[in-house]
């Protein structure tokens, strides 16, 4: 299995360590719900160093990703800033979703996903073709995630100077310096930063955040807080299958600019004009119990699925993202161990900034 | 690593039993499953005068992770279930022997049972 350059700090810090995609990452340090309640109330940090960045250089790059990807980064106008998009493929499922960031229409940077970085890889290699842009993954990179209400603060107590650099940061941007990449970005629906660095700075930076009392996090506690604040994860949400017009992610797709022929845009179309016929919804569980993923829905406009289910710390209650036929509303019920729980649909978020919203 | 303790006897699926020497016993579940499962989110017990057969599945935990059924280790009716765990499933979790058992429960006797030690040789 791989590890990244912090895989010695999880073990020493009684990191439960689990099989994630072929990465042995932390799962937990104990206790998944107090590192969740960490994350809303003060700061934790995540080692996200399994996901991988890639570089995008040459006279085409700007072209390029206006046709690789959905959103369009004819958005971005100013060094740092960043897009969430789906990148899809030729029937408008989604390859993966990402965040690209803009440095100058020559250069860009992009994250993508762990557990899908060879496809992606070998899809951006060969669409690429044909345009003068060089793809270049930088495997040598770490990305630690810093979240919570405290997260910037601490960042600044534990890294002197960063301050200078990334103490103006709006959200979604990011700032640079040297080998220092720092974006005002994250999977939690937290404030905080997003931090890459070389792999072989990974453990001092790790260190100097415990050491500002920044509190490590596992992939479990990412999860739930990921499921709250009603952000997509890829493989559950969507898939080589399903395009994000079927996934709430209308919002990230650009069809603006007609000339902008970006891959799987004609099937986006066709599906538009002939009806889309599901979404992504918020679930609620009204009685007792935990909603798991794949637990079939039954809704007044027929079935469907849990897409990612869960306990959610701070509302204690279950919640769920399903897939619902498109105009579903007010309450289903979803199949639990046999039984049928009903449950309230919301429009996601679920929660963000410590706040509740449904 | 787990804690296992030499007044109680256990089962293959990760239970403990104690015998309360008046024809009642006590269950919950072992510390190497309560570490396995991870943080309690919710556990359904039965009620009072239920009755249960050998293998039948009578109490549910759930933690974030997973769903786990608890079964009868014999026929049985239950005494009492936990109410603590209704507003704090994290007992199973912080006191598994203690403040976090599930159930008890009158039965005849209970076959099949593993000693401590051997309980804890499966556990490697």
């Amino acid at each position: 299995m791989k590890r990244t350059p912090l895989y010695q700090a999880h073990v020493d810090a009684q990191g439960k360590m689990v099989d994630f995609g072929g990465w042995e990452m932390p799962l937990n340090y104990g206790s998944q719900i107090q590192e969740h309640h960490q994350v809303r109330t003060d700061a934790g940090m995540f080692d996200v160093s399994h996901m991988t960045t890639v570089d995008f250089k040459g006279k085409q790059a700007k072209v390029f990703l206006q046709t690789l990807i959905a959103n369009d980064v004819d958005k971005l106008k100013t060094p740092g800033k960043a897009l969430y998009s789906c990148m899809l493929n030729e029937t408008g499922g989604v390859v993966d979703d990402l965040i690209v960031y803009y440095i100058d229409d020559e250069n860009y940077r992009m994250v993508i996903n762990a557990g899908t970085t060879e496809k992606d890889i070998a899809w951006i290699n060969a669409q690429a073709q044909g345009f003068d842009v060089s793809v270049e993954p930088k495997l040598d990179l770490a990305m630690i995630a810093v979240q919570g209400p405290n997260a910037r603060e601490k960042v600044f107590a534990a890294m002197p100077g960063v301050e200078e650099v990334a103490g103006e940061l709006k959200p979604f941007n990011a700032a640079s310096l040297g080998g220092l990449f720092i974006a005002r970005t994250g999977y939690t629906g937290e404030d905080g930063f997003e931090i890459m660095i070389p792999e072989k700075s990974a453990e001092f930076t790790w260190k100097m955040l415990l050491e500002a009392d920044v509190k490590p996090c596992g992939l479990g506690a990412r999860d739930t807080l990921r499921l709250e604040a009603g952000m997509s994860l890829y493989g559950s949400e969507m898939n080589d299958e399903v395009s994000p017009l079927e996934a709430a992610l209308t919002w990230t797709v650009d069809l603006n600019n007609e000339d902008r022929q970006f891959v799987g845009r004609e099937a986006l179309e066709k599906l538009r004009d002939d009806g889309v016929k599901k979404t992504i919804v918020g679930l609620i569980l009204e009685g007792k119990g935990v909603i798991r993923d794949h637990q079939k829905v039954v809704t007044a406009l027929g079935e469907g699925e849990v897409t990612s289910g869960t306990f959610s710390p701070t509302m204690g209650k279950a919640i769920a993202l399903a897939s619902v036929p498109m105009g579903t509303t007010g309450s289903c019920e979803i199949e639990m161990r046999n039984k049928l729980v009903s449950a309230k649909i919301v429009k996601p978020p679920f929660v963000r900034n410590g706040k509740v919203l449904v | 690593m787990s804690e296992v303790r030499d007044d109680r006897k256990y089962t293959e699926t990760h239970e403990w039993i104690l015998d309360n020497g008046d024809g009642t016993f006590t269950m919950g579940v072992t510390d190497h499953a309560q570490a396995l499962l991870g943080d309690m989110v919710f556990v359904e017990l039965p009620g009072e005068g239920d009755e249960a057969s050998q293998e039948d599945e009578f109490c549910v935990v759930e933690s974030v992770k997973a769903a786990s059924g608890v079964y009868a280790p014999a026929d049985l009716e239950v005494v009492e279930a936990n109410e603590a765990l209704d507003a704090e499933p994290e007992l199973v979790n912080s006191s598994c022997y203690d403040d976090g058992w599930l159930v008890k429960f009158k039965a005849d006797g209970i076959d099949g049972l593993m000693s401590a030690e051997d309980y804890t040789d499966t556990l490697d």
